[in-house]
């Protein structure tokens, strides 16, 4: 199959699986518990309070009204009102987003960094000491809780040793990097490290890299283990290979055999991986968010349960799930590009 | 309690079968060990009342915010509770939930993987895509959705866990079944006349239980971290029942003050409970499927 | 004949299997001089392929050499470090693979191999350089030039070994070891590269070990033959004294096993059964399963490696010491 077809055919798949997911959120959160309005208040106490918050919700209306109105809204892009003070959950989403991209790139980097390093040198040595305490490594740091991890990270670098901030992403006599401003024209991604540097503002970024230290190496190191198993058992794969052996026989360094022969390859489906982690990624966000108090998506869906607004919830799953759908497709389409055995 | 109960039936059953696990080697040994750290903070739950120093529910048995010693070895948290016996029994939640959202799973995952990939079709697609697009929804925050809606308790917790991992079991009978269905055997039996049902249950179904053991495993370890996870969040028990997860929520606010006993040692109990399945699940695997020289 | 290039003596290959030990080459000695082949013929699976490769050293985990000796124009090879390992290989010897289309790594281009590997060893050679004498080498093997900028997948098959050669021979080796470099390749194109490996011997002076399932490609083009059967060198000899006088019962068979168009035959004369599972050797001699004058001690005792021939040596219980 060409490249443009299973484009094409990846693309229109993704649309029922949005559907389908979109659908699921709907039955979780308007139907499996009955009246998300009477669980909003608890206590039947103000009934008046209650239709008239029904009322302003549409939620009075027939559910597979309420079922279409829902979608149609999505496709327009409004997300709901919240329960709390009926503001648009859309904006409060957008201003809580970028800080989770931050988050997730930075972890989704120190990962994979983490991962193939210790792959590799895992590899190099097949069975012996090096090997095994890698290996165990890996799994042991797959058993930790995140949030565990992170309070452990905040003791030690942060109260105990003072090395690095364990909370927020900026201090709070900072303003927040504005990014560009090209003639009136502003231009600003929500990425704090970006941003500084669009501003050209390098103490900003140092800072906002300190804030991103201890929540990106938690949530980095946690998904780390994932990656030094696949990297290790793909370099023994390549390693084995004959043109592998041959280079040896050529006298190579064993330098240039690991990295120029064995390392392209185990290289592919790293990235394969990364798309596939990316959901994970995104659930141990929401816990390491609570954790350092850091502004995200995840930390916004918590604050929301607290004050059981369940069409803020609503929406904020919704948005993670269409981004790791995007994720998903972006991935898939990235490797088909890069492996020409698909595009034959 | 019925654990001390059901125990001892299993063990009996447990012991020829552990021996023949020494002899498969490193997997085998990594199953041992799994197995060997799972049944002993099994034990400890279970046999916690009765060694407890003090009631870990009861407030105040000691001073507050009292760093470790002799008379409390793991200190004592803010509302003078004693750390160690808390840790000794504060695993029984988790276990509880981990336990139910397997047997759930089990009994729904199981059965609608054997059914959907053995009849194949348009049945088989609808399953599918609905699993395959659970299975792409990112689990925790799945998880946290429904146990949200749901409420608290132990059984919401299972469900939740429980909804998120069907998928999993989904997908890996699913697979196992599709290899197995063209085996020449299954054909053979098909060409005697059998009925479905049967070469379901006799011919596919015991070759698909190691890699559903596999899984059930793996599915404990997770469900372990994500009923940590969920308690983190508020989701979890009430405040009464000794959890692990409760006590590193609750601990958290004390972390500024230097407390670091009150989190450090249930933390590790999580850790070490997750890592026990974790390794069995290891080593399981690999016996089901050895890997050539690695 | 002076000291020969290559002497080899008692080389024992052991490899560590999850069921136990495996000796995938035992006691084999040999010798070979300048300009002279080598054949090293044997069933899949008799230890040819690990014979080669300890002769480099690179005989993969979880296999070791435990014992012998292998002396390259007079310097012990089993002694050298790790990286005058890398030094010679390469350059004083060099390997031929069976397949060159796993062999050559397939995201490099043609050209690209040989720069890497002469500016390995020679780092002082620029890169310009490094192609010219690209150029040249595959001219020797009969490849154009311009395929310089090609990947592997867009030779054929016969002029991707021909790549394999080449790069065997840049550095001028004296000894070159091919493992079944024409297996994987139809019939017309065999003779041609197995000419050819024999037109660099003389060339270059070099030393030819040729490692081959088929006796009748080494019965002509090669000195000197060994004949292994399970790990164990059961014949060694001079090819004229193969063909003229095989001695061991396996020899013989391999001998009428290879199809006469002359003659006709109906049916081709195979030798009856497989050969063993080296974790479970027979008693006694490897062979006697298959063995059609197999005796009573041939069952019991392993027969030592006798010399019955100037230059000819059989493991067989039939022969006894003649000197």
């Amino acid at each position: 199959m060409t490249l443009r077809t299973y484009v094409i055919s990846r693309i229109l798949l993704t649309l029922p699986m949005i559907f389908i997911l979109l659908t699921m959120v709907f039955l979780v959160i308007r139907v499996l518990p009955g009246d998300p309005v009477l669980l909003h208040f608890e206590k039947q106490e103000n009934p008046e309070a209650m239709e008239d918050m029904r009322h302003r919700l549409g939620l009075d209306k027939p559910l597979w009204i309420q079922y279409f109105d829902y979608l149609a809204g999505l496709f327009r892009g409004n997300l709901g009102e919240s329960m709390e003070d009926y503001s648009s959950v859309g904006q409060q989403i957008f201003s809580a987003f970028p800080a989770t991209l931050e988050l997730a790139i930075f972890s989704m980097v120190v990962a994979v960094s983490i991962g193939i390093f210790l792959g590799v040198e895992a590899s190099k040595g097949y069975g012996k000491t090096r090997d095994n305490v890698i290996r165990v490594f890996g799994i042991v740091t797959y058993a930790i809780p995140v949030f565990f991890l992170g309070m452990a990270f905040q003791m030690i670098f942060g109260l105990g040793l003072h090395w690095l901030p364990v909370g927020l992403r900026l201090h709070p006599t900072l303003d927040v990097p504005a990014g560009l401003n090209i003639g009136g024209i502003h231009f600003s991604t929500g990425l704090y490290t970006f941003d500084s540097l669009l501003e050209g503002n390098i103490y900003k970024f140092v800072a906002s890299l300190r804030y991103l230290a201890l929540p990106s190496l938690t949530l980095g190191l946690v998904l780390s283990g994932v990656f030094i198993r696949l990297t290790r058992s793909n370099m023994f794969e390549t390693l084995r290979l004959d043109y592998v052996t041959a280079a040896r026989a050529r006298g190579l360094s064993e330098n240039a055999v690991t990295y120029g022969y064995a390392f392209r390859n185990a290289f592919l489906p790293v990235l394969t991986m990364m798309g596939l982690q990316f959901a994970t990624l995104l659930g141990g966000a929401i816990l390491t968010e609570t954790t350092f108090s850091w502004p995200g998506l995840g930390r916004y869906i918590v604050d929301r349960i607290s004050f059981r607004d369940y069409t803020a919830i609503q929406g904020a799953v919704v948005v993670f799930g269409i981004f790791v759908s995007f994720v998903s497709l972006g991935v898939d389409l990235l490797y088909a590009y890069l492996d020409p055995r698909i595009r034959l | 309690m019925d654990k001390p109960k059901i125990r001892k039936g299993m063990l009996s059953s447990i012991i020829p079968g552990l021996s023949s696990l020494s002899q498969r080697g490193l997997a085998g040994w990594l199953v041992v060990l799994g197995l060997i750290i799972v049944a002993s903070i099994v034990t400890m739950t279970a046999i916690s009342p009765w060694v407890a120093p003090y009631n870990p529910s009861t407030i105040n048995v000691g001073p507050p915010l009292m760093s470790p010693n002799s008379q409390f070895l793991f200190g004592t948290n803010d509302l003078g509770q004693d750390v160690f016996s808390r840790v000794l029994s504060g695993g029984g939640i988790m276990l509880e939930v981990s336990i139910l959202s397997v047997i759930i799973c089990l009994l729904i995952g199981v059965p609608l993987g054997l059914f959907s990939s053995y009849a194949g079709g348009l049945v088989d697609r609808f399953f599918c895509l609905i699993m395959d697009s659970i299975y792409a929804f990112p689990g925790l925050v799945l998880a946290i959705a429904i146990a949200a809606m749901l409420g608290r308790g132990v059984t919401n917790m299972a469900l939740s866990i429980a909804v998120v991992y069907v998928p999993s079991y989904f997908r890996v009978i699913r697979s196992q079944v599709l290899s197995i269905k063209e085996m020449p055997y299954v054909e053979a039996a098909n060409a005697a006349g059998a009925k479905g049902r049967t070469v379901l249950s006799r011919y596919i179904f015991p070759n698909v239980v190691p890699s559903i053991v596999v899984v059930a495993t793996v599915n404990f370890a997770d469900a372990i971290l994500t009923a940590a996870g969920l308690t983190f969040i508020g989701l979890g028990v009430s405040a009464d029942i000794p959890d692990w997860g409760w006590d590193l929520t609750n601990g958290r606010r004390l972390l500024s003050s230097g407390t670091w006993w009150v989190i450090t040692y249930p933390g590790l109990m999580i850790i070490l409970l997750a890592l026990g399945f974790t390794l069995m699940g290891e080593g399981l695997s690999e016996m089901a499927n050895p890997r050539l020289r690695e | 004949m002076s000291r020969p290039l290559l002497a080899v003596s008692d080389l024992t290959v052991e490899y560590w299997a999850r069921r136990g030990k495996v000796r995938a080459v035992e006691d084999i000695s040999f010798s070979i001089g300048k300009s002279e082949t080598l054949g090293v013929v044997g069933e899949s699976g008799c230890g040819k392929s690990t014979l080669g490769l300890s002769l480099m050293r690179l005989v993969p985990y979880p296999g070791r050499i435990v014992k012998g000796e292998i002396q390259l124009k007079g310097r012990d090879v089993l002694g050298f470090s790790a990286n005058e390992m890398r030094n010679l290989r390469g350059k004083d010897i060099s390997y031929v693979f069976q397949d060159p289309m796993t062999s050559l790594n397939p995201v490099k281009k043609v050209g690209a191999h040989f720069v890497e590997l002469i500016r390995a060893h020679e780092p002082r050679v620029s890169e310009k350089d490094a192609v010219v004498r690209t150029r040249k080498l595959l001219k020797d093997v009969g490849i154009q030039s311009e395929r310089i900028g090609d990947y592997p997948h867009q030779l054929s098959g016969g002029m991707r070994q021909r790549v394999m050669i080449a790069l065997a021979i840049a550095l001028n080796p004296s000894l070159v070891i091919a493992d079944e470099p024409t297996t994987a390749l139809d019939v017309i194109v065999q003779a041609k590269i197995l000419d050819l490996l024999n037109a660099l011997r003389d060339a270059y002076g070099m030393a030819l070990v040729l490692i081959t399932h088929d006796l009748s490609i080494v019965l002509e083009r090669s000195n000197k033959i060994i004949v292994m059967y399970a790990g164990h060198m059961v014949e060694y000899a001079r090819s004229e004294d193969i063909y003229r006088n095989p001695q061991h019962p396996y020899t013989q068979g391999l001998l009428k096993a290879i199809p006469n168009v002359e003659l006709d035959e109906q049916t081709l004369n195979a030798i009856a059964g497989s050969p063993p599972d080296l974790l479970n050797l027979p008693k006694g001699c490897r062979f006697w399963p298959r063995c059609y004058c197999a005796k009573e001690k041939c069952r019991e005792e392993e027969p030592p490696l006798a010399n019955t021939e100037p230059d000819h040596y059989v493991r067989c219980g039939k022969y006894k010491e003649v000197e």
